[in-house]
This record gives structure tokens, C-alpha cells and sequence, in this order.
């Protein structure tokens, strides 16, 4: 029995509990990164309480993705209950089952068929339970809104009557038969976030919005640059405050106090003495740094592939083709900056903080405090947004030193500064593609190195036998981790603008050379949607571009406005997507204008600049960031698939914004732009010209 | 530190504050009002947008004690008797958020413009709300509600 069976679910003093084992594929992944032990593990739970209420535990967390709307509309799908109905627990380490995160847009593939399986189990045990208490054949009995109905002798009970005074735990494997998507009734159709009236009064609590009895504020000393090191620490200002705490551990500094400004006042007083050798590297020679630091690929993964023969590939080629593309470091900038609060109690503390991993987070709060897992508990409040950006738990530790120290509960929350320093980047990249093509545009040699952009969505989906794939791993100058998508934007980039320069090369048409290399009916047929509803070959200044990635297919056309100055508008997105059956079309669409909008950024504009060991635009009046003034006429298609399982959506449909909006540059002023971003100075300049 | 009298959604509150700490410090760690968000602290965002008197302010960059003898608005009180605003209820109605994180501001200024200019059309809304991030990218669906609240309120004056 895990720590969870033991812990919590003895507590419930009746009704039915149903525990579900993790699927092998599941205990895999969660297994591939960690040495968690999985073999025993859960992978959620639902409790049916005497009142009728039905409590679903995960330990997917929400993040502005409406996982906690999607997975409530599966468990009532399968329960045949109203949504008011279904409470989801979400990301609480003490009460929830082990998850690796909530990333990869896994939730949709992995965890709503395991809440259906534990539910479908439910309705099964509350049928069973109701043939016995009426002497009645099991299959006379069914579960429709919210009842269990004798369907001969016209009886009804509620979930609650049934269960009274029992206590009836199911652990399950994952075998049980859950509704097809043609038989959903509440999945599959446009329902409302589900604590949307919590946000829209400003009564939801972030983390950075949680308070505690007796609660203070602390700050964190920052190092004046990256690779310096803390080596005396004259604290004489902060004493004659009063009421303040002081920490001192090795490189951390960091201050608690009452009140926020007495906190902020006593970090200013704080003297600090550093030594170190900020890197070398900066923005303006990092693509060429990046190729002379490359580094083994962990575990060797570099996802690539190598057959045929690019030699021969190349001889037999027309059209030769040998291009290098580059993106830069970006910001995820989630609104929320990351926020903590840390509570000891006896021992034990509680973090309440904003991740897409609590358990990672646990086991990080675990190692740098010295204490055991088991004495450590993460709460993941609904979260002001990630996208990758917060996988990690820095402010979480923060926090709970300071809360040590000052022996009763901290606050700390990152200024838009701190979040655009010492958080991490979206990686940097450097892609070269060599390619041969046939007089028609047909592919015959491929050749695409990455590197340090990394390998998601690095192979390609156009048919060409001859091929050599590879990712670099390299040694980044700044910290770099996951982002929306990961590098299947940049791959797609470099890719889809290489098949643009090829279609020119061979004088042929964006969306034929697309036609003739593809063979996959899926990605053709968004290609073809958005390019219908587009009215490609009809509209001027006109790019398109697609691709696969974590089973979503997706296709989007572009079109740009330049007036004279250079100055680029894209003033239209069409984006087709294909994920399979639809959970939710309204919150589908949502994601995908989201997505297109954030790809709008990384295209045009959004660049970290670094030198000297520190982030040059860590602020968003330096940074520009999407606004309503950038927001383009947006057109979204969904091509619902009920007979392909739902693939998760949150990610792949920013894949094709920057090719697509680099296509449509080029139509409108003959220039091909192959670095992201490609217009940082918001025109197309003679800069950018003579590239 | 001083003690100040600030007037926030019709309730008066005395209590200290710091010569330097912003309005919005003073809401979230003073009052715990804590609906009113954090973004950026240098007016870029929106986040943090409340009313003074009736119209919207940055608070990460007005000063606490300076808004003494002011009538401050924040999400908390833009529908005091508990009901939902118009404009919340568009939000609700269009899905206009993700994260929720700059809803609280977005719905602040959205109820400001809407007094000012009942009729505001697409490209209006878009200009007032420019000062205003949504990372998550809902922009089209806040104008979208924008226009169904203002829709609603003029069948309510009518």
C-alpha cells in the first residue's frame, strides 16, 4: 500500500472508494525521469461520500489549460452526474496520487481515461449495490443523472442512500470499459470553466495571494550577475530594524519580516560581498557559441534518425538547398510570478506554491531543507499560468528557509525581475538544414542538425528516403528548460521555411510542394482545411505552414500587412487542428487562439538579451510581450475525429504561427527572414535584408 | 510608517503604512484584498488595476498614502451587493480568461471604458485595454465579452 491508502482514504468514514493502479505506460513515463517508486503507485482516486458527493483526486495540476473542467467533465460523463456534482482535487502532495506534472499535454491522453476507468468502477459498485438491495438483476439497474434507477419496478436512490453505513474500497486495474467518445453526454460538448465565478470576482487565491496566521514577508538576495558566488554578507544595517529575520545559507541571503516594506527595506540594508567571472557568452554571439559548446545528448536520445543515403540523395537533387535558422532565448513571462508560501508545523511543512510539478517540487523542498519526504506537503493553488516556465521550485524553497527561520509562515513572491532572471529561458538554437529536391519539388536528401533547441518534433513528416536527423546538446549559457511546445517550434520553423525556399527555388506554390511530400491523411487534411477556409492561392501576402506534434495535427495560414515604413501587421491567422474527439470544442478553441497569440510573440518579437552575466530586458516595459494591438482577425477549425482517442491540445497548435507568418513576409516583401524573431525592431529593416 | 484612512469599496479602513509602499501593497498585504494583482510593478500590465474615484489606476505605482480621501474600487467591490457585474458575467459568458490571472484588471478597466463610452466598438475596446497583458492570449474573447456587457447594460438602461 502506498503512503496515500494509508494516509487518507481510511479516514472516510463511508461510502465507495475506488483507488486506480497506474497503467504500465504511465508507470513509464513516470518512471523514465525518476527513481520514484512506481510499482505500487496510484494514479488517482475517487470517493463517493455518504452525502452523494463525489470527490476525484489527481495530482494534475491547473494551470489556465482547463485540465480541472475537462477532468471533472469525465468523471461526470462516466457517472452520469451533473458537473456541480464532481469535486477534483488537484496537485496536493498529502492527497493526491504521485504525478510526474502537468506537462507535455499529457493530461488529456494519460489522465482522463484513468478518472473515467475510476468512475466507470464507481457506477459499476453502485449498480451492484443497488441489484442487491432490490433482488434484482445487476443489468435492470442504471446510473442516470445522479440516481441509480430500478429500470423494471421504476425504484430510485441516490448514490448517498445507497452507500449509507458502508464502507466499500475498489482498487482497480485499468481494464475496465469506459464511454466511447459517441456515447459522451458531458464530455465533448462547450462547458464552462468550472470555478470561473471564483476568478471573475477576484475571490480565487493564488499562491502569491495565500495567507497564514501570522504570516510574514520575505525577500531573497540576488547575485549581481550569473556565476558569482556570495562570500561575506554585513548584516549591521538590517539589527537596528527590529522585528526581521536574516538567512545566511552558502550563496542564499534572504530577509523575513512583518511587514512587506520592513522586508523590503532590510534586504536594501543588507551588504553583500561577491566574487566570480560573469560568462563569457552574450546575445549577440550566442548562436556561434552554441555550436562550439556542443555536449554529450543525455542518455543519448537524440530523437534523430539516419538511412538512406544523403549522398546519393543529393547527387540525383535539382533544386540544392543549404540554410541555417536561428531562435533566440524567450520568457515565458506567466503573469502570475512564481509565489510561495511556506508553514512549519511540528516538523512539518506545507508549501503552498504554483507548479506544474508538486512532486518534483516535495522532493526538491526535501533535499534543501534536509527533511524527509514525508514530512514535506505541496498545495498547488489554480496557478496564474506556466507554459512550461514553472516545472521547478526555487521560490518554494525560498520560502520555506525563511519560514524556518523566522518560526512561523512566509510569503515570498518574485518581482517580474526575479521571474525574468532567475527562472529559466526558453532554449536558444542554431539549425542547419541541407536538402535536395527533385525539378517538381520532390524531396530527395534531407539533412537537419539542432543544436541545444532541443528534439521535440525534430523528425519530419514529408516522405524523403534519404535522411540524416540530429539534435546537439550543448552547454547553455543561460538556464534553459521546457516551454509550450518545447522545440517543436523551432523545428517547425526551420523546417516548414525550408520547404518555402525550396517551393521557390523550384517555383512552385507553398501548398503544392507541401502536397506532393506528404503522405499522412491527417496532416493533409488540416493542411487543406485551413488553406480552404484561408482562400489560399486568393489572398496576397499569404504563408502556410503545418505539422505533427504529441499526436495534434495542425496546419495555419498567415497573412501580413507591410506598409511602407516595413512595419509588419498580421492581421489574419487561420488554424486547423486535429487532436482527435474533441473533450471540450469551446476551451479547444481557447487554447488555440492562446497559442497563436503566445506564437505571435517568439515570431515577431520576443528575444532575451544577455550580457555580462545578466538579462538586459528583464522587465516587460523591455520586453514586449503579445497585446490586443497585435491581435490579428483569428479563425479556428476543429476537425473532430470521435473514433481517434483525444490527444492533448494545449501546445502543438503554436507549432505553425512563425513559418507560417515568415511565409507571408516573404510573399509581401521578398525577404526571407530565418531567425526568431524575426522582427524584433517591429519592421522588416535593411538590417534584416542584408541577412 | 503613518497611519493613513483609506476609503476601498465603501468600507473605511485606518491603518499604517510605509512612506514608499504602493496602494497595491497596501491592499493585498495590508487589507488582504488580495484579488488585485501583481504583475509587473511598473504600470505595464494591468494587472493591478483598481479605480480611483471612478477611474482606473495602476496601484503598483500610486502611491498608499497618497489615495487618502479617495474613493478606491477593486474587484472585491465592483459588484457589492454580491451579484456579478455585467461585465463579470461576460467574462464568464465569453470564456474570456485561462489562468484568470489578469481577469481581476482586464474586468476593472472593462467596467471604466464602459461607463465612459457605452458604445465602444472593437477597435475602442481593444485601444482602452491595450495597457493590459493577457500571457495566456484571450484577447479576442475579452473584447468579445467587452461587447456583450455593453450590450446587456444598454437593454438594462433602456
Amino acid at each position: 500500500m502506498s503512503g496515500i491508502d494509508r494516509r487518507e482514504f481510511l479516514q472516510f468514514a463511508g461510502g465507495v472508494i475506488v483507488l486506480l493502479s497506474a497503467p504500465p505506460l504511465v508507470a513509464q513515463e513516470s518512471g523514465r525521469f525518476s527513481a520514484h517508486p512506481v510499482s505500487d503507485e496510484l494514479s488517482a482516486w475517487l470517493n463517493i461520500a455518504e452525502d452523494g458527493t463525489i470527490t476525484v483526486y489527481t495530482g494534475k495540476v491547473e494551470v489556465g489549460q482547463n485540465a480541472r473542467t475537462s477532468l471533472t467533465q469525465a468523471a461526470a460523463d462516466e457517472l452520469n452526474v451533473a458537473m456541480e456534482s464532481v469535486r477534483l482535487v488537484m496537485g496536493d502532495t498529502d492527497v493526491t496520487p504521485y504525478d510526474m506534472g502537468t506537462f507535455g499535454s499529457r493530461t488529456t491522453p494519460t489522465m482522463v481515461p484513468q478518472i473515467r476507468r475510476a468512475a466507470a468502477t464507481a457506477r459499476e459498485m453502485l449498480q451492484d449495490l443497488a441489484s442487491k438491495a432490490w433482488s434484482i438483476d445487476p443489468a435492470a439497474v442504471v446510473v442516470s443523472n445522479g440516481k441509480v434507477l430500478d429500470t423494471q419496478g421504476g425504484r430510485s436512490a441516490t448514490f448517498g442512500e445507497l452507500t449509507k453505513g458502508k464502507k466499500l474500497v475498489q482498487r482497480i486495474r485499468h481494464d475496465e470499459s469506459i464511454h466511447p467518445p459517441q456515447k459522451w453526454t458531458i464530455a465533448g460538448h462547450s462547458l464552462p470553466k468550472v470555478n470561473g465565478p471564483d476568478f471573475v470576482t477576484g475571490r480565487h487565491r493564488y499562491a502569491a495571494d495565500m495567507t497564514r496566521p501570522g504570516m510574514w514577508h520575505g525577500r531573497v538576495l540576488r547575485a549581481p550577475a550569473f556565476g558569482t558566488t556570495l562570500t561575506a554578507l554585513d548584516t549591521k544595517g538590517v539589527t537596528p530594524m527590529g522585528g526581521v529575520v536574516v538567512v545566511r545559507d552558502g550563496d542564499f541571503a534572504g530577509v523575513a519580516a512583518a511587514r512587506a516594506p520592513l522586508a523590503a527595506q532590510a534586504l536594501a540594508a543588507l551588504r553583500p560581498q561577491w566574487k566570480g567571472t560573469p560568462q563569457k557568452s552574450n546575445s549577440d554571439t550566442i548562436y556561434d557559441d552554441l555550436r562550439k559548446r556542443t555536449t554529450p545528448v543525455l542518455g543519448g536520445r537524440t530523437e534523430g534518425t539516419n538511412y538512406g543515403s544523403l549522398l546519393d540523395g543529393m547527387a540525383a537533387a535539382t533544386w540544392k538547398l543549404e540554410r541555417t535558422y536561428t531562435v533566440a532565448y524567450i520568457a515565458h513571462v506567466p503573469l502570475e510570478p512564481r509565489a510561495a508560501v511556506a508553514e512549519w508545523t511540528d516538523g512539518k511543512l506545507t508549501v503552498w506554491t504554483g507548479t506544474q510539478r508538486p512532486f518534483a517540487v516535495r522532493a526538491e523542498l526535501a533535499d534543501a531543507l534536509h527533511v524527509s519526504e514525508s514530512k514535506v506537503r505541496v498545495i498547488v493553488p489554480d496557478t496564474g499560468s506556466g507554459y512550461g516556465g514553472k516545472h521547478t521550485g526555487e521560490c518554494a524553497i525560498e520560502a520555506a528557509r525563511l519560514a524556518r527561520a523566522a518560526g512561523r509562515p512566509v510569503r515570498v513572491v518574485w518581482s517580474r525581475e526575479e521571474e525574468m532572471t532567475w527562472a529559466y529561458f526558453r532554449p536558444a538554437g542554431v539549425i542547419d538544414v541541407r536538402s535536395g529536391a527533385d525539378k517538381d519539388g520532390t524531396l530527395l536528401a534531407w539533412e537537419f542538425h539542432n543544436y541545444n533547441s532541443g528534439p521535440a518534433a525534430i523528425r519530419t513528416p514529408y516522405r524523403v528516403e534519404n535522411q540524416h536527423i540530429e539534435y546537439h546538446a550543448c552547454d547553455s549559457p543561460l538556464r534553459q528548460g521546457s516551454y509550450r511546445g518545447l522545440a517543436a517550434t523551432a523545428n517547425h520553423f526551420a523546417r516548414e521555411v525550408h520547404m518555402d525556399e525550396l517551393a521557390q527555388a523550384a517555383k512552385i506554390d507553398p501548398l503544392e510542394i507541401r502536397h506532393r511530400n506528404l503522405k499522412d491523411a491527417r496532416l493533409r487534411a488540416v493542411l487543406d482545411a485551413a488553406a480552404e477556409r484561408f482562400g489560399w492561392g486568393m489572398v496576397k501576402n499569404a504563408g502556410i505552414a503545418c505539422g505533427v506534434e504529441k499526436d495534434g495535427y495542425t496546419a495555419t495560414c498567415a497573412e501580413v500587412r507591410v506598409d511602407g515604413g516595413g512595419d509588419v501587421h498580421v492581421v489574419r491567422l487561420v488554424s486547423a487542428f486535429d487532436c482527435g474527439a474533441v473533450v471540450n470544442p469551446d476551451q479547444l478553441r481557447n487554447q488555440i487562439e492562446g497559442a497563436l497569440m503566445m506564437g505571435l510573440g517568439g515570431a515577431l518579437f520576443e528575444s532575451i538579451g544577455f550580457r555580462d552575466g545578466r538579462i538586459v530586458n528583464d522587465r516587460l516595459s523591455k520586453y514586449r510581450v503579445p497585446r490586443f494591438s497585435d491581435l490579428p482577425q483569428i479563425e479556428v477549425l476543429l476537425l473532430d475525429h470521435k473514433d481517434i482517442p483525444s490527444a492533448g491540445a494545449g501546445e502543438t497548435p503554436i507549432v505553425g504561427v512563425a513559418p507560417a507568418v515568415a511565409g507571408a513576409i516573404f510573399a509581401a516583401t521578398g525577404v526571407r527572414l530565418r531567425a526568431l524573431p524575426m522582427i524584433p525592431s517591429g519592421a522588416v529593416t535593411a538590417d534584416l535584408v542584408r541577412q | 510608517m503613518a497611519e493613513i484612512e483609506l476609503l476601498v469599496n465603501g468600507t473605511r479602513f485606518r491603518f499604517d503604512v510605509d512612506p514608499q509602499q504602493s496602494l497595491l501593497s497596501a491592499l493585498r498585504d495590508e487589507l488582504d484584498l488580495t484579488g488585485t494583482k501583481y504583475g509587473c510593478g511598473e504600470a505595464q500590465c494591468g494587472a493591478c488595476t483598481v479605480l480611483i474615484d471612478g477611474q482606473p489606476a495602476r496601484s503598483c505605482v500610486t502611491n498608499a498614502a497618497s489615495a487618502a480621501g479617495h474613493a478606491i474600487t477593486t474587484i472585491e467591490g465592483i459588484a457589492p451587493d454580491g451579484a456579478l457585474h455585467p461585465v463579470q458575467k461576460a467574462f464568464l459568458d465569453a470564456e474570456a480568461m485561462q489562468c484568470g490571472y489578469c481577469t481581476s484588471g482586464m474586468i476593472v478597466e472593462g467596467v471604466a471604458l464602459l461607463r465612459r463610452r457605452p458604445d465602444a466598438g472593437q477597435g475602442e475596446i481593444a485601444e482602452a485595454m491595450e495597457g493590459h497583458v493577457c500571457r495566456c492570449g484571450t484577447y479576442p474573447r475579452i473584447i468579445t465579452a467587452l461587447r456583450l456587457a455593453a450590450q446587456a447594460m444598454k437593454g438594462k438602461q433602456g
